[in-house]
């Protein structure tokens, strides 16, 4: 009887095997092989993984960029989940769904939000240049000017097109991702370790530092990997906040597949290191993670 | 005193996150009723933005086929990734396990990889097929196979559907595992065949998890742009892969106009679920104190 409800998930497997599995290969295979005119595939190459050392600027800036908005992130969403998570029922209801709303929008549109602040004739420049800080910025700059004389005003601040311009879209975009597992974590946590604590002598920093902090550690590490990865491979938020100086890992397959530098075996290749630095970040974290909760059981 | 100044700040500290989190969005509905096209200036109110957005026929045929998509793609996905959850519980743990890491391959990788290696796929069975459907026509007369086949709104539902299929497993597995495995052989034991025990036993306890994992399925279809990106060709488009081209132009309040539109769209929708929500935690409550 058990063995024939299993058969339901025989159409899944074929399908899984279909267009999950046979679709990693395939990529793998484009990776290690040469384009041939006629479309068929041609000789097994490692010219695509060598090529890629052209690329050293887009992967460490992609490395940079993720690594900051992460960062910011946790430094961010661990001290809101942990208030949110200290106030009343209610409050944390209302405080949860405003969190999750955002998440609700398109993420083009959210990034898109931000370029009408940022730009050169921006909201954000306006700001400043109302209140003075542009022209604070002039009388500055025009003393450390080598030649005070040649110094040429400026009129606005450049944000779109920087790197912190990309760092903010992706924190804006993805700080609810490291809200939502730390809170629940936080919420869960077992009241009692912490009176406990107290009660043994324990001073506040202390109790965070052993107790509070140790218990949440699952929550942060799921947290930094759901910032992560869509960070380091986005190509939307850079092409649109970076405005085409910004290129990331992301942008770099992109054009392999659609721009002019069609070469899908390059972006093969790319995609699967991607993949690799994705699975080896859940594999660190997996492993970090067990262990910090054997830890903490023993 | 010293905590309530503690409390104090956690709040201010919230209130700006807060405001990081909603003046972006503000200043986009604001600014969708600027009667001029700047996003900065206010040049008096004016819908005229929403007008120009319904006359834009390219807008509204997206909007249709990322409805369509996402309907069809979670009503597929949802019907398939039940089954597959049945089928998946009632397997021993060592069969079932390599399995469900299988199944949760498209939900940890980037989806660029995700949209890349379906787009490669894509290519690649479109070859073989076009040498098969090229070989027989050429041994019979009887039916042409058509040789050539391009990206568009089927790959593009395939994708979604794949992408889909994990959550709704994910969603109705813990339901079935909660579930009480006698249950359904007591239903067959009092003479239920194992279709009707399927619909008396099974789909009533995991009932909440196909609802919910139908609606994840809805929402990740809708807002998905980068599998849609990689899968759909050049032909079909979806709103958001719309919205992308559209905003790698220029800045143009119909894009603000859209962004209210969905906005709204989603906070009635929350509010309806909250709704339904607490009125069934409600009855809930008062079916059991009424029963004590």
């Amino acid at each position: 009887m058990k063995n024939k409800r299993s058969l339901f998930a025989v159409p899944y497997i074929v399908w899984m095997a279909f267009l999950v599995v046979i679709p990693i290969i395939i990529m793998v295979v484009y990776a290690f092989t040469t384009g041939a005119t006629d479309g068929s595939l041609g000789a097994f190459t490692l010219d695509n993984f060598t090529s890629m050392g052209s690329y050293t600027v887009v992967f460490t800036r992609s490395f940079k960029l993720a690594l900051i908005a992460t960062a910011v992130c946790l430094l961010i969403g661990y001290p809101i989940s942990y208030m949110i998570a200290k106030e009343g029922p209610r409050f944390q209801r209302v405080a949860m769904v405003l969190i999750m709303l955002p998440m609700w929008i398109n993420f083009l549109l959210r990034t898109y939000s931000w370029m009408s602040i940022l730009e050169n004739n921006g909201l954000l420049n306006q700001i400043f240049r109302s209140i003075g800080l542009i022209d604070l910025y002039n009388s500055i700059a025009i003393h450390f000017a080598a030649d005070p004389s040649a110094y040429q005003p400026i009129t606005y601040f450049q944000m779109m097109g920087t790197s912190g311009a990309v760092v903010l879209g992706m924190v804006y975009n993805y700080l609810p991702f490291m809200i939502l597992p730390i809170y629940s974590v936080i919420v869960k946590l077992d009241h009692s370790l912490v009176e406990a604590a107290h009660d043994l002598g324990a001073n506040n920093l202390c109790v965070f530092r052993k107790v509070i902090f140790p218990l949440s550690l699952p929550g942060v590490l799921s947290g930094i990997t759901m910032v992560f990865v869509p960070s380091v491979s986005t190509f939307a938020i850079s092409r649109l906040l970076g405005g085409g100086n910004q290129m990331l890992l992301g942008d770099l397959i992109e054009l392999q597949f659609t721009g002019g530098a069609y070469n899908p075996h390059l972006g093969a290749a790319i995609a699967m290191v991607m993949m690799v630095i994705v699975v080896v970040c859940m594999w660190v974290m997996n492993h970090f993670g067990e262990g910090e909760e054997q830890a903490v059981m023993l | 005193m010293m905590k309530r100044r503690h409390a104090a700040s956690n709040r201010f500290f919230m209130a700006l996150v807060f405001l990081f989190l909603y003046a972006p969005i503000f200043l986009l509905i604001v600014f969708s009723f600027n009667a001029g096209e700047s996003s900065v200036v206010w040049k008096g109110f004016s819908l005229k933005w929403y007008g120009e957005l319904f006359r834009d026929r390219l807008i509204m045929q997206s909007v249709y086929t990322t409805l369509l998509v996402s309907l069809l793609a979670t009503i597929i996905s949802t019907i398939a990734g039940t089954f597959a959850s049945i089928g998946f519980y009632s397997m021993r743990r060592r069969v079932r396990e390599p399995l469900m890491t299988i199944n949760s391959i498209p939900m940890m990788n980037a989806d660029i990889v995700t949209g890349v290696s379906l787009c490669l796929f894509f290519v690649a069975f479109f070859n073989l097929w076009g040498d098969f459907a090229g070989w027989i026509n050429s041994i019979q007369g009887l039916i042409t196979l058509p040789t050539r086949l391009n990206l568009g709104f089927g790959t593009l539902l395939l994708a979604h559907i794949s992408f889909n299929i994990p959550y709704v497993i994910l969603s109705v597995g813990p339901k079935l595992r909660q579930m009480d495995r006698n249950l359904v052989d007591a239903a067959q034991d009092l003479g239920c065949t194992w279709m009707q025990a399927f619909w008396k036993v099974i789909l009533p306890e995991i009932k909440p998890g196909i609802v919910s994992g139908a609606l994840i399925a809805f929402t990740m279809s809708v807002d998905d742009f980068v599998i849609s990106y990689f899968t759909a060709g050049s032909a079909t488009s979806t709103l958001a892969m719309q919205i992308y081209s559209m905003t790698k132009k220029r800045i143009s309040p119909k894009i603000n106009a859209i962004s209210t539109l969905l906005f709204i769209t989603v906070l009635v929708l929350l509010v309806i679920v909250n709704i339904r929500e607490s009125h069934q935690e409600r009855a809930a409550l008062t079916r059991q104190t009424g029963k004590k």
